[in-house]
């Protein structure tokens, strides 16, 4: 298995997917069949190798890069092949490729108009590809490309698949098909984002060959961040584009906007993917990239940060409350969600990073499954419309209960996954790095945890308005009201198992983080 | 990973020397080590009833009750051992790791755990089997005995808590299944909202709570109850300088779940739910919770050195709900709300026992209390099982109708009310005492307060048990339908419990026996009691008096009258309005916080996020639009087609939009190599 520690195995959780890709490009059109066939099994042989993993990694020495290689690339700009994982990246990497298979299995019989799909699952095959590269690269122009190889198919895929209705645009008064205003919008903002991410990127390759060759690559920009040799104007204005370009992605207030109109136009599986993959793709490079290699920046500018986290936290839970479409309603609470995360990250410590990372993971299968029961309501009612719905519990008895499952794991009950991102970043809010203004982060404390009670106003307030109460007369002979599928069931059991494992035992996820975190928070801000 | 899942043991280093305070107390051997099993047995129900329910033979229920009565005979079993030798034992495995703190599952089995366990077995046993007669033909039986069977068990894993977290989690786990068994009939809106408000004034007090917990931890450094009072002994935390806060915020979350003022609004609407449901939530789980919190923490908030004076806050909040609470109870109809707002006032003797110093016996009528007023709550379900009506001016004259129902709730009026020799008597007497002596030794406001207050709560409750019993079971029947006894499966556990409502007082008379006291106070750390020693008899002789001028009176003005304008004839000008509108808390809550918060506030905000924060946005994409129109007239090939479709706002085909969009990928490839290229020059120059 030497082969397969160095480099190899990541590699092909990395690269199979394409593979696949390449392979369903070459299926005729009308053999639909082999298509879900070849995407399924890349799915699965993707999954079981990124599981393989997790199973050889070494989890005493989870601060360590494992499984890596770094080889050389482009030379002209001594950007390498470089690629690991820590304790980290690890529970990223794995979610990555459980939700691309359970992605898989859900789209066996929920085609969103137009067909189509072989280019679907080939747009899913590549975004893999780019969400777990993502994870793994240790090179920031590697890391940088995989970054936007996911843009593209998201793209194409809301743009395609999306929701036709017609959409009016405040201010500006243009009237437009939802789908095309969703995708350019998402394009463009991440676009913006990632222009600045990369001009921050070259600045430090420019700037480490100050005091050695030049270097693109991630750890050792780290030990000179470390060394203090990014400082002053210019580690402010390198710390200002990968905020802005991680910041879109994450999204944080004020730059969330993209994000209620992508996720209610985009497909089923589209929001699925963004939910619980795209948008941690951000909040890792906060994590790998941002506190490392600008730790002295990082803290100067972390009452920042936490200040926009809790203003999303505030700001996305009094947004759901006002929402009559299940899916914006959901997209919104991921607003709110993704500012506990971030939240954590701000205070700079391993308990907050802790909480961030497992909030991650968390908030990657509850709100991916709040989006996969979401889209398949939608489906079988042709609405989103929560005035509306009502009685569901009477309609579909089974999707209620999951509908209401995954609500309170949204809530953050104690004791499933949700709980514990929620609950330790308020933690270590009251006790940030040595430095912090503990005034304002323990107000932000006390602000984000009336959060959590106006995160239970709106989804109490959903399941009333969806689950409970006798059913409209319109949906009473509704054929299309069946309740779960044999593929949901599939594709959404593995989530809810998930949900109830890891909020029960979070060694699932902590026993990989804890010790790579400890050591991250060290050695950025010295131990 | 399998190495942690072993026990990790606890053994106690007992405290004696610092304190002078002898625990006696073995491990509890094997029985100790199993205890988990009183946890996870309900738990692991919970699922087995969701799967298999509704296949079984008994539909779920007969899965439940055997829970209940596993619970209830190692409880007993476990509370017998302790009072022979004493139990002190702490089990945990280890579930992660962060940072410095390890997050464990526990149980702990100490005294005042076992009472607990004890408690929820035997009541939530005898509650169970009356629900199979009074949930027959249920549309959702067996998911109703899922719901119960956790609501059950979320308590076993709050008070098996040996930390803070699984506390929380216990305490979350609770409050979500009495979401599920309040909203129970959800086809109708106002159960639902009654379970959301229940849901909703819980989690505005958990956030009390959370940042309690999170203080106490961070600042004593562990989540652990005992790390933390062994930290507190050996003066090794920072707890002095935030222990008064931590202490408040952690009431504040014990005022939401034990429905103390201003948090009690929940608990009258709980009622909701099917009866079974709230003779359990204000028995023996849930409302219990806070109380039991407070007790759990009792070293802690009886040092004013780490508590500061949160305990004179805990008697006078105690002390006005257990009073004001009472009067609302005065002008209900609904027999339920009448037992429900005596629940929040009993819950409010409690709760200014423990602010008091008296903590076994505010513990003592927490048990006796459960016993009592599970009974009353069973008997008004019998009740409006056989008349089929909540309401009172439906009712009258049943004591003919449905005698064993008839005497076991004249048992638990007795107990409630505070009659030698029923269970109440003894503890709320005890309470009185206690906080007397407490007074007399240390005359504060608090304690004064709480001591005349609780004196005319002893009024209060008289008064409006003998308006409920008079109107209810004397006179003659009012109603339509045809009354008739309840069968044996529910009149059965009221004997039972009347039993425990008659003689559970016995396990603690002054100077006989003192067995509940030893039973709670078996703990790993010292508890300093401020009670009496005994019942303070002239003031016995002062508060039965009361009791009986109050059931005399009350009996008077509420007896049989011919027509419902007599009935309703008694009222006291101001007052009764003010009870009628519940002192306009909820609607202040209503109208001042949920409304404009839900509304304005809710609808400002996202008009913001699309108007003003996406102006910016949207603008540029305007601009945008309106460039790219000029550049298309220059060169088609330049500017793709996605502006165009788009500003003709035409549905394109799913085909010529993909053509569409493939023009825009090579564009996008093309200007993004091109913006490498020129911010590497750039690079480069500079």
């Amino acid at each position: 298995m030497e082969w397969f520690d160095s480099g190899w195995g990541l590699s092909l959780v990395v690269f199979l997917p394409l593979v696949g890709a390449l392979v369903l490009a070459a299926i005729p059109r009308a053999n639909e069949a082999a298509m879900k066939w070849v995407a399924l099994v890349t799915a699965i042989v993707t999954f079981v190798v990124s599981i393989v993993l997790a199973m050889r990694f070494d989890y005493g020495a989870a601060a360590d890069i494992q499984f890596g290689t770094n080889l050389p690339w482009i030379d002209a700009i001594s950007a390498n092949y470089h690629i690991g994982i820590d304790g980290i990246s690890l529970p990223l990497v794995v979610l990555s490729t459980f939700i691309t298979l359970l992605v898989v299995i859900y789209s066996w019989e929920h085609w969103p108009e137009p067909h189509n799909p072989k280019l679907l699952l080939a747009l899913v095959m590549i975004l893999a590809t780019g969400m777990t590269g993502t994870f793994v690269a240790l090179d920031l122009i590697l890391f940088f490309v995989f970054f936007e190889i996911v843009l593209l198919p998201m793209y194409f895929m809301i743009g395609i698949w999306g929701d036709t209705s017609m959409r009016v645009v405040p201010v500006v008064n243009w009237e437009i098909e939802l789908r095309l205003y969703a995708s350019i919008k998402f394009f463009l903002f991440t676009l913006f984002g990632s222009a600045f991410m990369l001009l921050g990127f070259l600045a430090l390759y420019f700037k480490s060959g100050d005091v050695g060759p030049n270097t693109f690559d991630i750890l050792q920009l780290s030990e000179l961040g470390r060394a203090g040799v990014f400082t002053g104007a210019f580690a402010f204005w390198v710390f200002a584009a990968l905020f802005l370009g991680f910041a879109v992605k994450v999204p944080m207030w004020p730059l969330h906007t993209w994000l209620p109109d992508a996720h209610t136009a985009a497909p089923t599986i589209g929001s699925v993917i963004l939910a619980a993959i795209l948008l941690k793709l951000g909040t890792y490079g906060f994590i790998r990239i941002l506190i490392p290699i600008l730790p002295d920046e990082a803290r100067r500018w972390a009452w920042f940060i936490g200040v926009l986290a809790v203003i999303g936290i505030i700001y996305g839970s009094l947004a759901c409350l006002a929402q009559n479409d299940v899916k914006r309603l959901i997209a919104y609470s991921s607003v709110g969600h993704m500012g506990f995360v971030m939240l954590g990250v701000a205070t700079m410590t391993d308990i907050g990073i802790n909480a961030a990372i497992i909030g991650m993971v968390a908030h990657g299968l509850i709100t991916g499954l709040l989006f996969f029961i979401a889209g398949s309501m939608a489906h079988r009612y042709h609405t989103r419309d929560m005035n509306r719905l009502g009685g569901q519990m009477l309609l579909m008895p089974k999707m209620g209960v999951l509908l209401g499952f995954a609500a309170m794991a949204s809530l953050g009950l104690p004791s499933l996954a949700g709980f514990w991102g929620e609950f330790m970043s308020l933690l270590a809010s009251f006790n940030p790095l040595d430095g912090l203004s503990l005034g304002l982060f323990r107000t932000l404390m006390v602000l984000a945890s009336i959060g959590t009670v106006m995160t239970a106003g709106y989804m109490l307030w959903m399941l009333r308005s969806v689950n409970f109460g006798e059913p409209a007369a319109e949906w009473l002979d509704d054929h299309n009201l069946h309740d779960v599928d044999k593929f949901e069931w599939m594709a959404w059991a593995p989530l809810v198992v998930m949900t109830i494992a890891i909020g029960i035992y979070p060694k699932i996820v902590l026993g990989a983080t804890n010790d790579a975190v400890v050591n991250l928070v060290n050695k950025a801000f010295g131990g | 990973m399998l190495a942690s899942l072993t026990p990790l043991v606890t053994r106690f280093a007992f405290l004696s020397e610092e304190s002078g305070h002898e625990v006696h107390a073995g491990d509890g051997g094997a029985l100790a080590q199993w205890a988990w099993l009183i946890v996870v047995v309900p738990v692991v129900i919970t699922f087995l009833i969701v799967f298999f329910g509704k296949k079984s033979p008994l539909k779920g229920w007969g899965m439940a009750t055997f829970g209940m009565a596993f619970v209830a005979v190692y409880g007993a079993v476990l509370a017998w051992v302790n009072l022979q030798e004493g139990i002190l034992y702490e089990g945990a495995i280890e579930i992660g790791k962060i940072g410095p703190f390890a997050l464990q599952w526990g149980w702990v089995v100490d005294g005042l755990s076992i009472m607990m366990y004890f408690l929820v077995g035997v009541v939530g046993f005898l509650v169970f089997v009356y629900a199979k007669g009074y949930m027959k033909g249920d549309v959702r039986y067996t998911w109703f005995f899922a719901s119960f069977s956790l609501f059950a068990g979320g308590m076993l894993v709050l008070v098996s808590a040996p930390n803070l977290i699984q506390l929380i989690v216990g305490w979350e786990l609770v409050g979500v299944s009495s979401y599920l068994l309040i909203a129970h009939y959800w086809e109708d809106f106002d159960n639902v909202d009654a379970g959301n408000k229940a849901f909703m004034t819980n989690k505005v007090a958990d956030v009390g709570l959370f940042i309690g917990a999170i203080i106490m931890a961070l600042s004593a450094g562990s989540f652990q109850f005992s790390e933390i009072f062994e930290k507190m002994l050996s003066g090794q935390t920072s707890l002095a300088q935030f222990g008064f806060w931590a202490g408040l915020a952690l009431f504040i979350g014990a005022m939401g779940k034990s429905a103390q003022f201003p948090f009690h609004v929940w608990l009258p609407d709980a009622m909701a739910g099917p009866t079974p449901v709230s003779a359990l939530m204000h028995a023996a789980t849930m409302v219990t919770a806070g109380i039991y919190l407070v007790a759990r923490l009792f070293p802690f908030y009886q040092l004013p050195e780490f508590a500061g004076n949160v305990n004179a806050i805990i008697a006078i909040i105690g002390a006005i709900t257990l009073f004001f609470m009472g009067l609302l109870a005065l002008t209900q109809d609904d027999i339920k709300k009448v037992l429900a707002y005596s629940t929040v006032s009993q819950l409010g003797y409690m709760m200014a026992a423990m602010g008091v110093g008296a903590y076994s016996a505010g513990l003592f009528h927490l048990f006796t209390h459960a016993f009592f007023k599970s009974l009353l709550f069973l008997g008004a379900g019998s009740v409006i099982h056989a008349v089929h009506s909540n309401n009172m001016s439906d009712m009258g004259g049943l004591r003919k109708y449905m005698p064993a129902t008839f005497w076991t709730f004249m048992i638990g009026t007795g107990a409630l009310v505070g009659l030698f020799p029923f269970a109440g008597f003894w503890s709320k007497d005890e309470i009185i005492a206690s906080g007397y002596h407490t007074a007399s030794v240390d005359p504060t406001f608090a304690a004064w307060f709480m001591v005349i207050l609780s004196i005319g709560g002893a009024f209060i409750t008289a008064f409006y048990m003998a308006r409920a019993v008079s109107l209810t079971f004397f006179g003659d029947y009012t109603g339509h339908a045809h009354p008739h006894e309840s069968p044996k499966v529910m009149t059965l556990p009221l004997m039972g419990l009347a039993a425990f409502a008659a003689f559970a007082g016995f396990l603690n008379v002054p100077g006989v026996t003192d067995v509940f006291i030893r039973w709670v106070t078996v703990r790993a750390f010292p508890i300093v009691e401020h009670h009496a020693e005994g019942l303070n008899w002239p003031l016995v002789f002062i508060v039965t008096p009361i009791v009986l001028v109050a059931l005399t009176v009350g009996f008077w003005l509420f007896r049989p009258k011919e027509t419902q304008a007599e009935r309703d004839a008694f009222t006291i000008p101001v007052l009764y309005p003010l009870f009628e509108h519940k002192f306009y808390i909820d609607d202040f809550y209503m109208d001042g916080i949920i409304r404009p918060t839900m509304g304005p506030l809710a609808d400002g905000t996202l008009w913001i996020d699309m108007n003003i924060v996406d102006a910016v946005p949207n603008l540029a994409g305007g601009a945008a639009k309106h460039v790219a129109a000029a550049v298309n007239t220059v060169d088609q090939n330049v500017v793709d087609g996605v502006f165009n479709t788009a500003s003709a706002g035409t549905g394109a085909t799913g085909g010529f939009l993909r053509k569409a969009l493939t023009g825009r990928v090579q564009q996008y490839a093309a200007m993004s190599f091109a913006g490498v290229v020129i911010i590497a020059a750039l690079f480069m120059i500079f």
